[in-house]
């Protein structure tokens, strides 16, 4: 199943339609690290609503999406980690630690655009 | 479960007190694991299984979650094996048994494969731990060169 990412202005937007598979989020991954450089996005959304599962290699994927978007020099938010999921991931010990995350879509590209004015990106809001 | 219906008989157990002969199978299904696709339909499958108990969406999630752990140590260490997922009583408990089973190396540090894993940099990187604390029970039989039987369930309360 793969991801649409559609660039909305200066971001790209992976909006996640359903459940996904090992190597679908690699594919994911890859596609976003390679469109960041290819449409000069300066931020990047991954929207996770529709994941009912985030296990341990979601997390870790996701993780490297954001740290590897990072070092192409632009930023990533995770947004929509629904309740019984991140009740599950706390229970697990994945604290995305370092990667940013918002409730949704809006407060997702209202993060971007705030990092975007403000250039000296260095602390990310979910703390490191 | 069974003891002497695994094939691996008690090598190594991490709580071999659990459960053991009083449970009876009300439902089960099996579902083989080949690559990482079927790590998502073993744990859509759980999923909807657990649901007919009556569990909590927050607790399908960590059933569901569990599964996806258990099936990707198969996936990425034994290539293939089996889920089986159960519908168990015991008493006047219900609940839900996920077994993987593999024919695949084994681990060879059962003790340590279980240690930790309180972060996403895992012990021995298996996520076992992990499922050991979202379940309510759980065991593991491993020989070298054999496989590896992880059985974990979950009770309704």
């Amino acid at each position: 199943m793969e991801v649409p990412i559609l660039k909305q202005g200066p971001y790209l937007i992976a909006s996640i339609q359903s459940a996904l598979s090992d190597a679908d989020l690699v594919q994911l991954r890859d596609k976003l690290v390679e469109q960041v450089g290819r449409l000069r996005s300066r931020g990047v959304i991954v929207d996770v609503t529709a994941l009912d599962v985030m296990d341990s290699f979601a997390t870790r994927t996701l993780r490297d999406i954001t740290f590897m978007i990072r070092l192409r020099g632009a930023e990533t938010v995770i947004v929509g980690i629904q309740p019984d999921v991140a009740f599950t991931m706390v229970q697990l010990g994945l604290k995305l630690e370092g990667v940013p995350t918002a409730l949704d879509l809006e407060e997702g590209i209202a993060f971007l655009s705030k990092k975007d004015s403000s250039p000296a990106k260095e602390a990310s809001p979910s703390g490191r | 479960m069974d003891a002497e219906r695994n094939p691996f008989g008690a090598a190594a157990s991490a709580d071999p007190a659990a459960g053991n002969g009083r449970d009876r199978v009300l439902e089960e299904i099996a579902v083989r694991i080949d690559g990482d696709t079927d790590i998502v339909s073993a744990r859509q499958k759980g999923r909807v299984l657990a649901a007919t108990l009556g569990f909590s969406s927050s607790e399908l999630t960590l059933i569901a979650t569990a599964i996806s752990e258990l099936a990707r140590n198969i996936v990425l260490y034994a290539k293939q094996g089996e889920i089986v997922l159960r519908v168990l009583e015991r008493g006047d408990q219900r609940g839900v048994m996920v077994r993987a089973h593999d024919q695949g190396p084994g681990i060879p540090d059962i003790r340590r494969a279980l240690q930790g894993g309180f972060s996403t940099s895992r012990s021995l990187g298996l996520g076992l731990p992990g499922v050991r604390r979202l379940m309510d029970e759980f065991e593991i039989e491993s020989r070298i060169g054999q496989g590896t039987t992880v059985t974990a369930r979950k009770w309704k309360r």
